[in-house]
């Protein structure tokens, strides 16, 4: 009985993802005593969101995601700090225009090659623009970071917000999040997003019913790109610095973890597996120094016993797929 | 580059070299795994760290380097043997990444599990007395301890050319990288191959480590650099490839040499652009055949 | 698996991700020092030295009645040696352990993420991190304060040094990040400003632990001095390294800095005759009665003789203490002028001093070599004491230099 009540609610939210992320999360930090870990789950579960959308919904797995979710970062940090623009809106624009950017120029390159060579190559260009983030010092404040992040107003028509209160930064974060989640239900719901699906079950036979695969997996990859700059952009706005490893090889493992322990291929497995994680970690560290230890034999776990992760198991979704 | 001496430049490519070997040793048994059981090894750097780590521990209750050099490798071996039978095997015929993911995260506990043994403080591992010396070689002088790396790596690479290509289960292996089905279809049973491959494999890893040890010190984060560093060689020498893995590795020591020589600050990004380069002219590493891994 | 159990677990997770802490309702609340610091990674040692060191004057702030009356305690936090992590970690010590103050980060970088922070909430912190930066503009603020020595003053008191003890002919390897970075700039600069040639400089990849690449030119140059400016298992793996290819024989070794550490990891041979700066050893307590006080409660509660970042740890606790007591308040910024107003100090190895325009420490610091293995007797008795250089502000950037004349 227990077991079908579960079911149907989770069901019910997996057919509603929109509804059920703006409900849950317009009131999370009201009941989370931490409103500084609601807005990193909210930021980070953006993040797994567009890794998501390339690795759980296109089926291609990308070692180098930092590269946009550090683009959004320092694309939003340096016309803010360095180049004095100076409106939020303005600021947001440059990150997600730097994402977009990269993941077109990057996806381009990449996507002519395929599984481990193809994550090589993605891992290769999130290097390349770590080394480089990092020795354009004078610009990104190199391996100290990028740090003077003005924290401005939100410009609206007729009045401006201060956002400096974290319950202020939260639910304008929580806007922008659900506007993203909002244009992801839009593509997963469309006939692009069938042919998305169609990819990571068989590309070769999706090609041979007359799509074009290709554009198919770079427009995914740019999408991606672009869920996961917002992030970044958020994040530069929230720490009022923009760290060099946002754009290191560490941080797309970060993702990867999350995604995988929420639920890959689901639509709300990213929201959950940031909480889990970033919970977690935030928790264990209190307890004891060896949380890594207990971190990966969690996440160990759940890739030999729950490989759909936690929101994945709890409504019953997919496992796995065909590298594409 | 014209008033350079020239024994600077043979010292540097020599150099070179054995560092060239270094990242081969590294990268033949990540690429004899994946060659096989197309599975991508996260833990490899891990093994790599277990084999310098075993070998402190082994040196200290055995008091022999030789000993400690022998069994250090067969003890990261028999733990690559029960990962596979008891970890990874579970994953057979589930998506592709499984495998990456669970090395990944069982790289995490291993990490952490030798903090916890043997402390936050790394260790020193000492050579044998015989070779921590420096011979001089006329261009250059040259510790007598790498001179044994290479001798050692070279050994090494011919023992695993014999074994595969002069034993029967060499040639299932083989045969298994070229078509595991045909292989399964003919009779055999892959199940044990592939055990024996992962714990080579990962006895190889644990070979290069406690090679390493003296050179580089031990210390647990010692194999998290290496193991990106190994799987750029792999992929350039095209997966499963051990001639591309020979190739790559002495030709990306070269370039890290030769970069640290002329454009020091580039040599973190060298190999990376290597691979790019590479990876964009062919499709599947040096040496690699298309549909393996893809 | 039941999917029951699981939700219920799952939602427990996030639920228990709730503040531990329960708001003491006493009459007095403890005065709370947050502490950001990287427990796990590669400077786990290091760090574990600053929680003793800044557990001890917690312990003896606790025992001389408090501080106004009130319990001190200081909340320890892991940042994993990464700066988004340190931020985030002090904003949750800010906004629900609502800490008065925050001492630490190690790393410099981090503790750039951690000063934005304290910037923004207006708290107090003391940086216990080796850092130029952090002093100057635009990073520096009224309320942050930098207890640790930072690149410049080591370099050039190590530089001059060696230079007019060691030999005039150098050749620096530097780790290519910041700290590496400013240290070979200053090491340059000071070498020449005392007669001396530098050679070459060669930078190499933070965390690289191969230097065989480097190493033929070096020989074939002939230097008097090596300099080795990498930190941590790089440090040791350069001189393992050199040491392989025969090099010691006909240089010497130097380094910015020598931690204790490092002789414990690597050893007293391969350390033996290797020079390098400290801010403070143990064996100090042989001549400074104050330092015996420090030491002796180190190792009664401890049993380890406090180390070079415990002892920043220590003496930057001990400070915003002081400045509590003067200020008669905790606000941050009456304890930070109340610190201004009355900049000398004393806690355990002689005088040290808050600048005014950059609220920069100056104090004493010491040349030390590794002692050789013959003659090590314990554990920790691995350096020997050269010689003893006077904290002076001459050895920092002037404050027009760094933006705040």
């Amino acid at each position: 009985m227990a077991t079908s009540l579960i079911r149907g609610v989770t069901g019910w939210i997996n057919a509603h993802p929109l509804m059920s992320f703006v409900v849950f999360f317009s009131v999370f930090p009201l009941w989370l005593p931490s409103t500084a870990l609601a807005t990193q789950i909210l930021i980070f579960g953006l993040f797994a969101l567009g890794f998501n959308l390339l690795y759980g919904y296109t089926g291609i797995l990308s070692f180098g995601h930092a590269a946009y979710y550090g683009l959004g970062a320092y694309g939003t940090g340096i016309a803010l700090a360095k180049l004095g623009l100076g409106s939020i809106w303005l600021g947001l624009a440059c990150g997600l225009a730097a994402a977009l950017v990269g993941g077109v120029i990057i996806g381009f390159f990449c996507l002519r090659r395929r599984g481990i060579y193809f994550a090589m190559l993605t891992l290769a260009f999130a290097q390349l623009l770590y080394f480089i983030g990092f020795h354009l010092a004078d610009l990104t404040g190199g391996d100290d970071g990028l740090r003077g992040i003005p924290q401005l107003r939100v410009g609206l028509p007729g009045f401006s917000v201060s956002i400096e209160s974290s319950f202020a930064f939260y639910y304008f974060s929580f806007v922008l999040v659900a506007l993203a989640v909002a244009g992801l239900t839009r593509i997963l719901g469309s006939p692009f997003g069938a042919i998305l699906r169609a990819i990571r079950e068989n590309s070769e036979r999706a090609a041979a019913c007359g799509y074009d695969i290709s554009r198919a997996k770079l427009l995914s990859f740019v999408f991606s790109a672009m869920f996961t700059g917002l992030a970044g952009s958020l994040d530069a706005l929230r720490l009022t610095v923009v760290p060099i490893e946002s754009l290191y090889w560490t941080t797309s493992g970060q993702v990867v973890i999350m995604t995988l322990l929420g639920g890959a291929g689901t639509f709300l497995g990213p929201f959950v597996g940031a909480a889990a994680f970033l919970a977690l970690e935030y928790r264990l560290s209190l307890i004891t120094e060896s949380w890594p230890l207990v971190i990966g034999v969690i996440f160990s776990a759940f890739v030999l016993f729950l490989p759909k992760g936690i929101w994945g198991t709890l409504t019953g979704g997919r496992h796995g797929h065909q590298s594409a | 580059m014209l008033d350079i001496p020239l024994s600077v430049l043979a010292a540097q490519v020599f150099t070179g070299l054995v560092l060239g070997m270094i990242f081969v040793l590294l990268a033949i048994g990540l690429s004899l795994i994946f060659g096989l059981m197309t599975v991508v090894n996260f833990a490899h750097g891990s093994f790599y760290m277990l084999g310098a780590y075993f070998g402190f521990f082994l040196l200290g209750f055995t008091k022999s380097f030789w000993a400690a050099l022998f069994l250090a490798p067969l003890m990261v071996g028999c733990l690559g043997l029960l990962i596979e039978r008891f970890l990874i095997r579970r994953l057979y015929g589930r998506s592709p990444d499984d495998p990456l993911l669970l090395t990944f995260g069982l790289s995490l506990i291993l990490i952490e599990t030798v903090r916890l043994v043997w402390g936050k403080i790394g260790l020193t591992l000492s050579p044998p007395p015989l070779l921590a010396k420096a011979v001089n070689l006329g261009f250059m002088v040259f510790p007598t301890y790498r001179l044994f790396v290479l001798g050692a790596t070279i050994v090494v690479l011919i023992g695993l050319w014999l074994f595969l290509e002069r034993t029967n289960v060499g040639l299932i292996i083989r045969a298994g990288s070229r078509d595991a089905l045909m292989v399964r279809a003919l009779g055999i049973d892959l199940g044990r191959i592939w055990l024996l491959v992962f714990g080579i494999g990962s006895a190889l890893a644990g070979l290069a480590g406690i090679l390493a040890g003296p050179m580089r010190g031990v210390y647990a984060e010692m194999g998290v650099n290496v193991v990106i560093e190994s799987f750029v060689v792999v992929v350039v020498g095209g997966m499963g490839s051990l001639v591309g893995a020979i190739v790559a590795g002495v030709l990306l020591g070269q370039v890290v040499g030769l970069t640290t020589f002329f454009a020091p600050k580039l040599t973190e990004i060298s190999i990376f652009v290597v691979m790019a380069v590479v990876l964009l002219v062919r499709p599947s590493g040096l040496f690699g055949e298309t549909g393996l891994m893809e | 698996m039941n999917r029951r159990s699981f939700l219920a677990g799952t939602s427990a997770a996030v639920a228990t991700a709730a503040f531990p802490a329960v708001l003491r309702a006493q009459a007095k609340d403890p005065i709370r020092i947050g502490f950001p610091l990287p427990l796990t990674g590669p400077f786990g040692a290091l760090a574990a030295d600053m929680q003793r060191g800044g557990q001890l004057a917690v312990d003896e702030l606790n025992a001389k009645g408090g501080v106004l009356g009130r319990r001190v305690e200081c909340l320890f936090r892991d940042d994993q040696l990464k700066p988004a992590v340190g931020a985030q970690r002090t904003k949750e010590l800010i906004e629900n352990d609502k800490v008065q103050f925050v001492v630490g980060g190690l790393a410099a970088h981090v503790q750039m993420a951690i000063n934005e922070q304290t910037k923004k909430s207006k708290v107090l912190f003391v940086s216990c991190s080796q850092s130029d930066e952090i002093s100057a503009k635009p990073d520096t603020s009224p309320i942050t304060f930098h207890e640790a020595l930072n690149p410049t003053i080591t370099c050039r008191i190590m530089g001059k040094w060696a230079a007019e003890n060691l030999g005039k002919k150098w050749w620096i390897v530097y780790a290519d990040y910041a700290w590496g970075k400013q240290c070979n700039n200053v090491l340059t600069e000071t070498l020449k400003k005392n007669g001396g040639t530098l050679l070459g400089a060669t930078p190499y990849p933070l965390g690289s632990a191969e230097f065989s690449a480097h190493l033929p030119k070096i020989q074939a140059a002939k230097p008097d001095v090596l300099m080795n400016v990498a930190p941590g298992a790089d440090n040791i793996a350069l001189h393992k390294q050199v040491a392989s290819f025969g090099m010691r024989k006909d240089m010497k070794m130097a380094q910015p800095l020598l931690w204790i550490s490092y002789l414990k990891e690597g050893g007293a041979e391969l350390y033996e005759d290797v020079y390098g700066l400290i801010n403070w050893y143990w064996e100090l307590q042989d001549t400074i009665p104050s330092a015996k006080k420090f030491v002796e409660g180190s190792m009664r509660k401890f049993n380890i003789p406090p180390g070079d970042y415990g002892a920043y740890a220590y003496s930057g606790v001990l400070e915003v203490a002081r400045g509590v007591e003067l200020a008669k308040s905790t606000d941050s910024e009456a304890v930070a002028n109340a610190l201004r107003k009355n900049p000398v100090y004393n806690h355990f190895k002689g005088k040290q001093w808050w600048r005014s325009c950059d609220n920069k420490s100056f104090q004493d610091a010491w040349i030390v070599k590794g002692r050789g293995p013959g003659k090590v007797k314990g554990e920790w008795d691995l350096m020997d004491i050269v010689s003893k250089v006077s904290g002076n502000e001459e050895q920092d950037r002037t404050c027009a230099e760094k933006g705040l004349a």
